[in-house]
């Protein structure tokens, strides 16, 4: 899969085209030179694993950040955007993944935020009102203008941005990962929106982790992967396997599960937990799940987002309360216990979000490598500087930090370093039992290996892993077992030789296959 | 994988050259320098500003506020704010003197009279609970830190007034014959000629030093006060290190409140009023960051001299009180002005820190090039 970007498809049906684009940060290239095209009237569907650039494009296209190089034709015009704003007024609008409205405001001042009516007093509040209603009409929702944005279903609140999308008069659309928390009724609403936008001639850019999903209501798939586009057809012409492999590329090896060693005792025993919502709907994330795992084995668990993966972990590791359910560790029950207790039995989590969990950034490398062992280098009341320094330096060694050295900044690191930092922290305190929740989220490929190659190096020497991902491809490299979550119960369980059709099947993701 | 680390190495010497110009040495030892500039200007201003007499007298003041700073201080390192301290500082000192008046205790007809060291212990005791309380309620209840202190200031200082009913305790020399006498000891006397509020501040000073840098509490303020997801994944017993903070500075305050009485020799309920602003315009001038995690004892110290030379020295040229508020005001904005502009350069250098993990940032941060593609494979 040579990056065969020069060849797009015609551009005479392009609303707007981007054309070799390059952005670079810095030395380092996000986007390499990107031909891109967003056809008129229709859904556009960009795919790509994290971190391959799509968001960074779609960025570019909204005048959200300016390409380092390249051009924008706009119905046939090079253009250039000085802000989103200038963007907006030429009709693109581009819908985030967070939600970006104000829940305590009303859905009419919502979609009127920052640009509202006025009359020679105030505010023309009938007049928006009326504007409101009629956009809610037009997409046949039945959400009064007076109603609190946070009183509304997340699906709703999605409407509502479309609804401020389309007040401004929007021709082009970018929605980016709009289905990732809706339900599957909403997902419809969503898609019929969709159709009924295309119809009248609004041009979609559509970009989602749900392939299935998104091939069933796009006209056109664009792959992205490493910042250069792989692949683009039209959708009649593709399937899911298509994508799949345009995405990851096809001999791309993570590695293979550790072999030559004997799994020990069950270091990990989860019996029957249950976790609940903790927004207070009563609702279990994680519904009477048990899973065993033995010293030296790898666990894979696979699931889409809100499977309960990270609710499952968390419960573990003793960050959230378990509703029901206990869970040993070599046969000791820890579910009572601390964070820090856990953590001195030998149960350490390594948290999804590394920037808000994971590290403290006013720190070096070296102190927040140590703080989840500092009584390894403690001589009673006081810290020893020379056992930190070498507790530091034998972690940075083993877990292979690229920095300049303990003393460095933590935000002096690249994703991938700063992962293996939080890692690191963790393996530190010689664990018997490491719980990662998407361990290689936001780092890239080469960084991802690097991480599984340690993960099985440990394991090798007898470290029970479990590793949550969302990405199929992850599952099928160093992991001795595949558990599928699903709607938080176990709905699958593989060995490693499973294929990504049966596993994206239980997880929910690819219903036909 | 190489070449990656290699070009890392490259770029960071460069940029902490380009770090070393006299613009950033101005910003990082601002308060250091504000210290020079203010004893310069007012030495030439005034004939009696450079003296050791005056030094003296000053240190004196600024021991006050500097033991208060260093309690707020490790308050601020963890996130939160102490509106409580100058209250708690009344109260301890009213107590004190209530105490050097002797207890009765009507029901076995006797006044005790606790020996000095005695007194102190209670107060330092007293300040401690009135931490613990502020602690719990931020810490357990989960009541925002601003609210809480805000609640125990009124409630500190209205106890303060009660018990005296807004009197002032003037005797506190104690007599021999009843053995409490000594409460001069605490601020008012000398030790080798330097005032004794000014050899406890060094003694709080070091210790606070001490156990930022050297033991595991140190470590796990700082973590909290940058983190406290991050620090609690970790292990790190943040709702015990929040407890203790307010706890300490109580104590801090109760201390402060000991020595005031004992420079004054009269115990107010009043004290200490408005002085909890001084303390958290001390530690903001020493270069801590409000957001919590960033912050040490020697730029607190000289924030607390650079407030206590100041308005000591507007008073000694004759500047009017109202002049002297204004200029102290314009001091601390500046310095959170610059405080600013420092975390904003800390933030813009290489590779930026913090938010969202957008795949922006990543693609900042992940170099995709092709040898790195090879190295995995």
């Amino acid at each position: 899969m040579s990056a065969a970007a020069d060849t797009g498809p015609a551009t005479g049906d392009a609303v707007l085209s981007a054309r070799n684009i390059v952005m670079s940060y810095g030395g380092v290239h996000a986007l390499k030179g990107v031909n891109f095209d967003i056809h008129r009237g229709k859904v556009t569907t960009l795919f790509g694993e994290n971190g391959a650039g799509k968001s960074t494009l779609m960025k570019i296209l909204s005048g959200v950040v300016t390409p380092t190089s390249g051009d924008i034709v706009l119905d046939g015009n090079l253009v250039s955007f000085s802000s989103s704003s200038d963007a907006r007024d030429r009709g693109i609008s581009i819908i985030h993944q967070e939600l970006s409205l104000a829940p305590n405001l009303s859905v009419r001042d919502n979609i009127f935020m920052g640009r509202e009516l006025r009359t020679r007093t105030g505010l023309d509040f009938a007049e928006e009102s009326r504007q409101a209603r009629a956009l809610m009409a037009d997409l046949e929702e039945d959400i009064d203008p007076m109603t609190l944005v946070e009183d509304l279903r997340l699906g709703q609140q999605q409407i509502v941005e479309i609804a401020r999308a389309l007040s401004v008069d929007s021709r082009i659309l970018i929605m980016d990962e709009p289905t990732s928390a809706l339900s599957a009724t909403e997902v419809e609403v969503l898609f019929k929106v969709i159709r009924d936008l295309t119809s009248r001639g609004v041009s979609i850019v559509y970009i989602s982790h749900h392939l299935e999903e998104a091939l069933q209501i796009t006209d056109y798939a664009v792959v992205l992967r490493d910042g250069a586009i792989t692949a683009t057809a039209e959708a009649r012409d593709i399937d899911l396997e298509w994508i799949v492999r345009n995405m990851v590329g096809e001999n791309f090896d993570l590695g293979s599960p550790p072999t030559g060693h004997a799994f020990g005792e069950v270091a990990l025993s989860i019996e029957d937990v249950s976790v609940v919502d903790t927004s207070g709907s009563g609702y279990s994330v994680v519904d009477h799940l048990s899973l065993d795992v033995r010293a030296g084995e790898i666990v894979c668990i696979y699931g889409l987002m809100g499977a309960g993966r990270t609710e499952l972990l968390e419960a573990v590791a003793g960050r959230v309360p378990m509703a029901g359910g206990r869970a040993l560790l070599e046969g000791e029950d820890v579910s009572g216990l601390s964070i820090a207790q856990r953590i001195s039995r030998g149960l350490v989590l390594v948290p999804e979000d590394r920037q808000r969990d994971g590290l403290v950034q006013t720190m070096t490398v070296g102190r927040n490598l140590s703080l989840a062992s500092i009584e390894a280098f403690a001589k009673g009341l006081f810290l020893s500087r020379s056992r930190e320094r070498e507790l530091v330096e034998d972690s940075i060694r083993k877990v292979t930090v690229k920095t300049a050295g303990g003393n460095a900044m933590i935000g002096s690191l690249s994703g991938g370093n700063q992962q293996k930092v939080v890692i690191g922290k963790m393996l530190t305190t010689n664990p018997k039992v490491i719980l990662l929740d998407e361990p290689s989220r936001g780092i890239d490929v080469g960084a991802k290996a690097e991480v599984f190659r340690l993960l099985s190096e440990r394991a090798a020497q007898g470290l029970a892993v479990v590793f949550s991902t969302s990405e199929v491809n992850e599952c099928l490299s160093i992991a001795h077992r595949i558990v599928v979550m699903r709607r938080g119960r176990i709905s699958a369980e593989f060995g490693a030789n499973a294929t990504k059709e049966q596993i994206m099947a239980a997880s929910g993701e690819a219903v036909v296959a | 994988m190489t070449d990656v680390s290699q070009a890392r190495k490259q770029s960071s010497p460069s940029a902490a050259a380009e770090g070393f110009d006299l613009a950033k040495l101005l910003l990082e030892g601002r308060a250091f320098f504000a210290l020079i500039v203010i004893i310069v200007v007012f030495s030439i201003l005034s004939p009696y500003y450079l003296s050791v007499a005056n030094f003296l007298t000053m240190a004196s003041h600024v021991a006050i506020f500097g033991i208060l700073a260093i309690g707020m201080l490790l308050v601020i390192l963890n996130g939160g704010i102490d509106l409580s301290v100058g209250s708690t500082l009344g109260l301890a000192g009213v107590v004190a003197g209530f105490l050097m008046q002797g207890v009765t205790l009507t029901w076995l007809g006797v006044v005790l009279y606790p020996p000095v060291w005695v007194v102190a212990v209670l107060a330092c005791m007293l300040g401690a609970v009135v931490g613990l309380i502020n602690g719990v309620l931020i810490a357990r209840f989960k009541v925002p830190a601003f609210v809480a202190t805000l609640g125990v200031m009124y409630m500190a200082r209205g106890l303060a007034l009660l018990m005296t009913s807004g009197l002032t305790y003037n005797n506190l020399g104690g007599k021999p014959e009843l053995g409490n006498t000594g409460f001069d000891a605490l601020g008012f006397n000398r030790l080798f000629g330097v005032p004794t509020g000014v050899v406890v501040l060094a003694i709080i000073a070091f210790i606070g030093s001490i156990v930022l840098n050297r033991t595991a509490f140190g470590r796990w303020l700082y973590a909290s006060g940058g983190n406290e997801r991050a620090a609690e994944l970790s292990g790190v017993p943040v709702k015990t290190v929040q407890i203790s903070v307010y706890v300490l500075s109580g104590i801090c305050a109760a201390i402060a409140g000991l020595i005031l009485s004992s420079q004054l020799t009269s115990a107010g309920p009043t004290a200490g009023t408005t002085y909890e602003l001084t303390a958290i315009a001390a530690v903001v001038i020493g270069g801590a960051a409000l957001t919590g995690g960033r912050g040490n004892i020697r730029g607190t110290l000289l924030g607390a001299f650079v407030i206590g030379f100041l308005s000591d020295g507007l008073v000694i040229i004759g500047i009017s009180s109202y002049w002297q508020t204004v200029f102290t005001g314009a001091v601390i904005v500046l310095a959170v002005l610059l405080n600013a502009v420092q975390y904003r350069r800390r933030s813009k250098l290489p590779s930026a820190t913090g938010g969202q993990p957008t795949s922006q940032k990543r693609g900042k941060a992940e170099p995709a090039n092709p040898a790195q593609g090879k190295t995995a494979r």
